[in-house]
């Protein structure tokens, strides 16, 4: 089937993120801003964002019927989900493509997963 | 779809050939076609049909096309180019053009996304946010897409005119592959957006019919839409009320679209009768061997085993050998269909695919080895990217579990 959309997962840590110079951010920025621009202007991306701090996430969730909103992320790991892109593209190596072009590849890891599809074939 | 609907996407390829052949200027003149039709989209259901609808949207277009070259022009201050811009309207042509801009659609350069967007837009006369809820992108994404197509066409250089004749079999295959995508597209079993993927399938065939009109002899042509007629007579039985996926086997034929299935019969076996082989033509021939088995246990799978001996050395394509090893296995025996599979095992192109895993878990299950065929119905259904794929699988698995 053609295209497919692959979500683009951009992990990040803080430490990694606090030993990053100024120049390297603003590579990052520029990096992100290009290719953003370029996805957007072949009609590959259908939507993207950063994503805030880790510090102003809240983690949901229901035990025994109760709510409860708790500070944090749910991963109890270093890393954390910083950003995503969701892209069509023809194959996963067009994706790994794009991923490797984010610097944030190199400081953590961008992760390519297919997004399921609600269509099928019968066997 | 209605009438008039009907009506305009069958003028869009020859009102915009002869918008292109007058004035050149294909990205413009697609817009400037989109827009006639959008306009007598809204004009003719209230107002009534013009007394020619070909001459009226070539009027329309050639004044939209105007405006845009003026403005395109302005913009580029090439106040020398102005004068020229002046409305004498192309003629209704005598000849059909679609080919030449089918072939313009499925330009080498662009991806197979873009060659599918643009020639549903250009040829098939469907708007920009039709196409956009068939794939599921926003009306924006898809836009920006077809824009980058045209503008890839240009850069290549391509000029509205039939490929040399050197390249024309290749070029020839690319369309029809094109064709064949639209129509796989709209073909997936879904419940949710059903309504959006049947008008593809639908769509498709439409095209492949305009197609076939213009090259009657074309083996190939007849063997893709004879394809297409025998897997859509299907439809309506290949997924329950709930949008789950029915197996081939377990299909209530009766649910099968016999004139389909009689038109494509036809169509197939006058094309193997008269035309040079091709591999749409031995694969419209298996489906009209599943087509014309009253049941499941009637399907002469000796026969479908020669045809894939056949379409084997036509086509270098391991999901063919794969359809071969189901078939073998049901011809001769599940030992026998499992021995086909081991050169795929080695094949780069699909050792991590769901259906290699598929095939094995269902060979397995045939031999009477349920522990295994388990595990294996468990792997491809965590390899499938298919909700409805991985469901059935799933199914499948807790079945022997």
């Amino acid at each position: 089937m053609v295209p497919v959309k692959y979500m683009l997962l951009i992990y990040s840590n803080p430490e990694s993120w606090a030993s990053l110079s100024a120049e390297q951010r603003d590579g990052l920025t520029r990096a992100h801003a290009d290719l953003y621009k370029e996805l957007d202007e072949q009609g590959l991306l259908v939507a993207g964002a950063g994503l805030a701090d880790p510090i102003t996430t809240r983690t949901v969730t229901i035990r025994d019927g109760v709510t409860a909103a708790t500070d944090g992320p749910y991963a109890e790991t270093k890393e954390h989900l910083a950003g995503f892109y969701l892209v069509e593209c023809d194959d996963i190596d067009q994706a790994i493509g794009y991923a490797a072009r984010m610097p944030d590849a190199e400081y953590v890891a961008v992760e390519v997963r297919p997004v399921m599809d609600s269509s099928g074939l019968e066997m | 779809m209605t009438d008039v609907e009907l009506l305009l996407r069958e003028q869009a390829p020859q009102v915009l050939s002869a918008l292109v052949r007058h004035y050149g200027h294909f990205d413009l003149a697609e817009d400037a076609v989109q827009e006639a039709l959008l306009a007598a989209a809204q004009q003719w259901p209230e107002e009534g049909l013009p007394d020619n609808p070909r001459g009226w949207l070539i009027r329309v277009g050639s004044r939209r096309l105007m405006d845009l070259l003026r403005s395109e022009s302005a913009r580029r201050r090439r106040e020398e180019d102005a004068g020229q811009f002046v409305a004498d309207v192309p003629e209704v042509p005598a000849q059909d053009d679609t080919l030449t801009l089918l072939f313009l659609c499925c330009h080498p350069a662009l991806s197979a996304a873009s060659q599918i967007a643009l020639t549903l837009r250009a040829v098939g006369g469907l708007t920009t946010g039709q196409i956009a809820a068939a794939f599921l992108v926003p009306e924006s994404t898809m836009a920006q897409r077809i824009s980058r197509a045209k503008r890839s066409i240009k850069q290549a250089g391509s000029t509205f005119e039939m490929p040399p004749a050197a390249e024309l079999d290749a070029r020839m295959s690319a369309v029809l592959h094109v064709l064949y995508l639209i129509f796989n597209e709209g073909y997936t079993a879904s419940s949710g957006t059903a309504l959006h993927h049947a008008e593809l399938t639908t769509e498709a065939i439409r095209l492949v019919r305009g197609v076939r009109r213009l090259l009657p002899d074309d083996g190939e042509v007849a063997g893709l839409l004879a394809l297409m007629l025998l897997t859509d007579a299907r439809r309506a039985a290949r997924t329950t009320a709930d949008g789950a996926l029915v197996p081939l086997a377990d299909q209530n034929r009766s649910l099968w679209d016999q004139d389909a299935v009689v038109e494509g019969e036809a169509l197939v076996s006058d094309a193997l009768a008269h035309t040079r082989l091709g591999p749409y033509q031995v694969q419209a021939a298996i489906a009209a061997v599943h087509g014309t088995a009253k049941k499941a246990e009637d399907t002469d799978w000796r026969q479908i085993v020669a045809l894939y001996d056949v379409l084997e050395q036509l086509v270098d394509n391991p999901m063919v050998k794969l359809n071969h090893a189901v078939a073998v296995g049901m011809a001769v025996g599940p030992a026998a269909g499992l021995a086909v599979l081991e050169p795929l095992e080695s094949d780069g192109r699909i050792t991590e695919h769901h259906r290699l895993e598929a095939v094995r878990a269902h060979l397995l299950e045939m031999a009477g080895d349920p522990v295994a065929a388990r595990q294996s119905y468990l792997l491809a259904a965590r390899r499938t990217t298919s909700a409805p794929e991985r469901d059935y699988l799933q199914a499948k698995a807790d079945r022997l579990g």
